[in-house]
This record gives C-alpha cells, sequence and structure tokens, in this order.
C-alpha cells in the first residue's frame, strides 16, 4: 500500500512540451510511473519521445487525455499565470489527484482555486503548489523528486512516511533514510506556499491508516500554524511514532524566507512554538535534519 | 514587499478609499509645497516603516509655511528606531470624531480571507485583541463569493460602529476589499479609519504589504520597488533574481530550497557560527546563477567562508559544480567555499569539481550538511 498513489495510477502531464514538464515527466516515466499523457493547448495530436524511444501522446485538453487514456491524476508544470486555470481544467475533467509544482502563484488565485475546488470538486485533491510532489518508492513517482534517493518500503516492514513542507529537506528526509537503510512507503511534499491543496492533517490521517506505514517523519517550517494545528491532531488521532524538523530557528521575525508563507510575524508562526508544539504531542523532534533521521531510526530500531 | 504610508495610501486611492489629500516630499521646501496645497492646518508625517513615528517625534501638526519648516526641517534625515527619514507626507489635518480599525488578510488556517474590524481604532489593534477582545469583529469571507455590502454592513452592525458611520464604513469595506483583492495584498489595514464631525468618514493612515508573486500582473508597482529599502547586497542580489536576504554573521550561505536554505542557517547556527545571508538559488538553478550568487556573496566583507549546500531534485549537480567552476574563474573570492552537494547527479558534479584543479585550501567538498557546516564556521571563526 502506499498513500494517494499507487503502480496503478495513471499520469498525465500538463505542460508535457515544456522544458521543466519534459524534463520530469520522462523522468518520472523512467522511474517505471505510468506516464499515459500529455496536455499542451494548441499541441494536440503530437507526441513526446521518451528515451526508450517509446511516444507520449499529448492533448489540446485534460478531458481529451482522460476520455483517450484514462489517467486519474495530474502533474501540472506550467508557469504561475496559466497554473490556476490548468488545476480547475483538471478538477472539471474528473482529475482525482493534482499534483502542481509551480512556484510564484499569487496568494489571491491559490485562496480562490483550493476553495474552488472545496466547493465544485471535492473528489479531487490538490497535492501544491510549489511543493516537489509524491513518491511511493517503486510504485510512483510524480514530480521533480530524484527517484534513486527514495529507498523502496520492505514487505514486513517497518517502513516510513514522509510528509514535508519544503521541497530540498524532503530530499534530504528520503536521503537520510536510504543511508541507514529505512523503507519509504511514501513522501509527500505538500510544499510552502500559504494555501496549500492538502496539508499535514491529510497526509497524517492516510499514514495513520494505512498499514504500510509504520512510523512518520514530517519537516515543518516557520510561518502559519500548519504545524501547530498537526500536533493537536497527532494527540488525538496517530498513534504510529513520529519524529520531526522545524526549519528556521534562525530565521528573521517580518522577513519572507523564500517561500510565500514562510515569514513570522508578532511571535507567531515561529520554529520554538512549532517544535514545542509537536514535542508536546509526542513528537522527537530534532534541531537539524540528521538528528530528525538518528531519532527515526532510534524510532525503527525498537519497532 | 511593505509600502510607505504614503504609497499605500496611493495604492488605496487607485480603489476608491477616500484618504486626506496631501502629498509626498524628500526636501523642507517640497513638505511647504505640500502644505499649502492641501491647505492649514497640515499634519507632517515621517515616512518609515516602523511603528511608533508619533512618540519619536516624527509626527507634528502645522498651522503655516514656517511651522512646516521647522517639522520637516526636523523630521527628515531622523532616526526612528534604526530606520532613516527619507521623505515626510504632509495632508490636510482632519477633525476626528471617532477612530475605527479596518483590516483584510489571507487566514491561513482557514484558507479564507479575513476581515478584523473595530470601533476601538487608532491604538494597536493587538492591543485590543488582548485587552477587549469582544471589540473585535472577525469576518471570514469566502475568496470564491467576495464581500457583499450587505455582509459589510452586518459587521459593521455588529462591531458597534456608529450609527451614522455604518453605511460609510460598510462602503469603506467594500472598496478596501476590492484593494486587497484586485490589488493583491497580503494585508491591507486602515487604522484609523475615521469618521468625521461632517458623518464622513476616510483612511487616516494605511498599511498595505503586496504580494511579490502578483507582480506581473501590476507593472504600477514598478515605482514601489524603486524605494523599497533594500541594503546594498539586497539590492545586488535582486538585479540577479536572487532570494537573498542580508544577516549580520560571517558564513555565506548558497542553498537550493527555501527550507534547505533555512536549514543550512540553524545549522550554522547550532554549530556556533553565524550566517551572513540567508539565499536560495531555487529550484532550476544553472551556471550563471550559481556564478551570480557567488558574486553576491563576495560583496559582502563580513563572509570569511561559504558553505554551499546543494540537494538536487530539478537542481542538477553538474550544472551547479560547473557554474562553481565557472564564477571562480570570474570573480576572485575572498573566503574558502566548503561545499556539500548530494542528489540528482551529484556524483558527475563532484567529478567536475575535483578535475577543475582548484587549490584544496578554495574549496572543501564535504560529505554530510553538519560536517560541512562545521568546516565553515571552523574556518570563519578563524581556527
Amino acid at each position: 500500500m502506499a498513500i494517494f498513489v499507487n503502480a496503478d495510477t495513471k499520469v498525465l502531464v500538463q505542460g508535457l512540451t515544456g522544458g521543466q514538464g519534459k524534463y520530469h515527466g520522462l523522468r518520472n516515466r523512467a522511474y517505471g510511473t505510468q506516464v499515459v499523457a500529455g496536455v499542451t493547448p494548441g499541441k494536440g495530436g503530437s507526441d513526446v519521445t521518451a528515451d526508450d524511444g517509446g511516444a507520449i501522446p499529448v492533448f489540446d485538453t485534460v478531458a481529451d487525455a482522460v476520455a483517450a487514456t484514462g489517467a486519474t491524476a495530474s502533474f501540472i508544470a506550467v508557469p504561475p499565470k496559466a497554473a490556476p486555470a490548468a488545476i480547475l481544467e483538471a478538477a472539471a475533467a474528473g482529475i482525482g489527484f493534482i499534483v502542481c509544482i509551480t512556484e510564484g502563484i499569487p496568494a489571491q488565485d491559490e485562496a480562490k482555486v483550493y476553495n474552488t475546488l472545496v466547493r465544485d470538486y471535492p473528489n479531487t485533491r490538490l497535492l501544491g503548489p510549489n511543493c516537489p510532489g509524491i513518491i511511493s518508492p517503486g510504485k510512483c513517482n510524480i514530480g521533480i523528486t530524484a527517484g534513486e534517493i527514495a529507498q523502496p518500503p520492505t514487505a514486513g516492514g517497518p517502513n516510513v512516511g514522509i510528509v514535508s513542507r519544503s521541497g530540498t529537506l524532503t530530499y534530504q528526509a528520503l536521503y537520510e533514510l536510504k543511508q541507514r537503510g529505512i523503507g519509504v512507503s511514501t513522501c509527500v511534499g505538500i510544499g510552502g506556499d500559504p494555501v496549500p491543496g492538502t496539508n499535514f492533517i491529510d497526509c497524517l490521517g492516510e499514514f495513520q491508516a494505512d498499514p504500510e506505514t509504520h512510523a512518520i517523519i514530517m519537516i515543518g517550517e516557520i510561518g502559519g500554524s500548519a504545524e501547530e494545528e498537526a500536533a493537536e491532531f497527532i494527540t488525538a488521532n496517530v498513534t504510529k511514532p513520529m519524529s520531526a524538523y522545524i526549519a528556521g530557528v534562525t530565521a528573521p521575525e517580518g522577513k519572507k524566507m523564500g517561500h510565500a508563507g514562510a515569514i513570522t510575524s508578532g511571535g507567531k508562526g515561529t520554529a520554538k512554538g512549532k517544535m514545542d508544539a509537536l514535542a508536546a504531542a509526542g513528537v522527537k523532534v530534532g534541531l537539524n535534519p540528521t538528528e530528525a533521521g538518528d531519532l527515526m531510526a532510534e524510532i525503527v530500531a525498537s519497532l | 514587499m511593505d509600502l510607505f504610508e504614503y504609497q499605500g495610501k496611493q495604492y488605496f486611492a487607485r480603489y476608491g478609499i477616500p484618504v486626506s489629500p496631501g502629498d509626498v516630499a524628500d526636501t523642507v521646501d517640497g513638505a511647504v509645497a505640500a502644505a499649502e496645497q492641501a491647505g492649514y492646518p497640515v499634519v507632517v508625517k515621517a515616512q518609515v516603516q516602523v511603528g511608533g513615528r508619533g512618540k519619536a517625534g516624527g509626527i507634528k501638526l502645522a498651522d503655516n509655511a514656517d511651522e512646516v519648516r521647522h517639522h520637516a526641517g526636523n523630521i527628515l534625515g531622523m532616526d526612528i528606531k534604526g530606520h532613516t527619514v527619507k521623505r515626510v507626507w504632509v495632508e490636510h489635518a482632519s477633525d476626528i470624531a471617532k477612530e475605527y480599525y479596518a483590516s483584510f488578510t489571507l487566514d491561513r488556517a482557514a484558507k479564507q480571507h479575513l476581515l478584523m474590524l473595530s470601533a476601538e481604532g487608532g491604538v494597536e489593534i493587538e492591543q485590543v485583541a488582548k485587552d477587549n477582545p469582544d471589540a473585535i469583529v472577525m469576518l471570514h469571507i469566502d475568496p470564491v463569493d467576495g464581500l457583499s455590502l450587505a455582509a459589510a454592513t452586518q459587521a459593521a452592525t455588529d462591531a458597534r460602529i456608529d450609527a451614522e458611520a455604518i453605511g460609510g464604513v460598510a462602503d469603506m469595506l467594500v472598496k478596501l476589499y476590492g484593494c486587497f483583492t484586485k490589488g493583491d495584498c497580503d494585508l491591507a489595514e486602515i487604522n484609523p479609519l475615521i469618521l468625521r464631525p461632517d458623518g464622513g468618514v476616510h483612511a487616516l493612515d494605511a498599511k498595505v504589504s503586496l504580494d511579490n508573486n502578483a507582480a506581473f500582473r501590476h507593472p504600477e508597482w514598478d515605482e514601489f520597488r524603486a524605494t523599497e529599502e533594500l541594503d546594498e547586497r539586497e539590492q545586488l542580489a535582486r538585479t540577479h533574481d536572487l532570494q537573498y536576504i542580508g544577516l549580520d554573521g560571517t558564513v555565506g550561505i548558497i542553498a537550493n530550497g527555501a527550507g534547505l536554505a533555512m536549514s543550512t542557517l540553524d545549522v550554522v547556527n547550532q554549530v556556533g557560527g553565524k550566517a551572513a545571508n540567508f539565499l536560495d538559488i531555487g529550484g532550476g538553478a544553472n551556471a550563471d546563477m550559481m556564478a551570480a550568487a557567488l558574486g553576491v556573496i563576495n560583496f559582502d566583507e563580513n563572509v570569511k567562508s561559504i558553505f554551499i549546500n546543494i540537494f538536487g531534485g530539478i537542481t542538477r549537480g553538474e550544472e551547479v559544480a560547473k557554474g562553481i567552476v565557472e564564477a571562480m574563474g570570474r570573480v576572485d573570492l575572498r573566503a574558502p567555499i566548503v561545499i556539500r552537494l548530494d542528489g540528482t547527479n551529484a556524483e558527475q558534479g563532484r567529478q567536475i569539481l575535483a578535475d577543475a584543479g582548484i587549490p584544496a585550501d578554495k574549496l572543501i567538498s564535504k560529505p554530510t550538511m553538519l560536517e560541512a557546516a562545521k568546516t565553515a564556521v571552523a574556518i570563519a571563526n578563524g581556527h
């Protein structure tokens, strides 16, 4: 098992003919992901050739691609101006799982898209925007994660689920586990924007229910209150052991630290507050990503 | 991007929000001219992005040109909590019957817009929230629906805004919401929003923070950018489109991804060092970006060592390595580089660095983030 995606997930790529979409779409396919279609308005009827010589058909619309290929997930790699419409087009075409890696979407657009999905397309889950994507090692990789750094899960476990707000720290977590030979059930990058389509709680609930996941690493960062809300959820609902790391202990107040959502203000959203909340919920909190990995290794050894 | 009060007022005016007549000036003569135009009495207000201007003597009332000359002379160049006053805003002094508070932000937890409205304005809203939370009406707004005049009127009533001001305040809320949404603000705040004895309402102050992600559809923001208070390092970084924040330590930082960059700062701090900056070269960093980033770091004279922390996702290791080699050829780096390179094509990258013939005291490669941080900090601290 894995959460949100598995070996049967059929993926279309919105923006497959663009630079980022082509590079990562083909990498995802080379990893073994079923990348069945591309969507670029005006380029329907053409093909994108993969490294192994296989041809991925390109369609003008998501609806056409779904009708022809039965795709159930979409990987969106289009510029910020076009991304909100691309997300809503995928939802309207019946796509159930959307991964949007686009960075730089205005917050007003993001808030509108999120609330439109909630209201009109309750069966569609959006991961991102501004996220690295999702990988279920050995089964499916949608997004920009380098698949080779993810250790596939073992049949009997113990295996770890990863959920993270930061792209590169997601890779760091995968890498820390691989170094220790610990398998990963699914690794979800929820992204660093102010209005993520999928949040920590969504992922923690899925990991708690997933029989293949035995422990969970959570990586947060300064800004907002998602980690504090996750801590409340963990106290009430998560029985699997967890370790965590929060980036931005030394971040100056009132500055956006690269991610649009990574900003503290008025003493709120600080790393300290988040670490304290998670520790109070029974999560082992590391002071750097390596320490969070060490703590997880101890947890796994004890299972 | 945070706007100065005068820019916030100009921005409000675009969306039909009434403000006091006035103008901005960066000289004493300019201030007098602005006062003559606005009509006496006037208020001369220091333009700095920090609270407590009034207490610091940065806001003064003037009844004639001599007084404007006197006050503007004192305020221009004044230091308020480390901010030098470069401009004053001069506006016609308003008669105030009542002071209210209104703001719109995005409530990230609720994923909806949030209106905060209070009949107790003119003071820090955080203080009101602490002392008398019932005095603040909080209304969540679905971004798909927006704010109706009826809902704004109800909010004004609930906030116990004076009866004669409810119509005016509700109208202003709808306009401020328009500014917040169409104007792509992270924050649009009026404190105080005043009721005049004649029954009219207008914005006496303006606090506006803009969402940089929306800059592509706001060419009018260019003039705000020109006055943004950045240090020299930050200005240089901006010309190269780098995500850079200047800090006051001695270890220059380059990382890919905001989370990793933040984490790098934390780890440097944890092993006894201090970062000179935050710098995210982004997901698609190439040789040119890396060269530009090194140029910006090299410009900072406090930097004693440079810690490059790369974990490849979109960023490819060989691109990073090529960038470093190229930059070291272009820029005469004053400080040695400690690099930790992992992820996509990291081995090719490490090979490129090893084959480049760079002296071992100029470029040190370490396998882990922690070891690299320790080495960079040891060099920076002179060990």
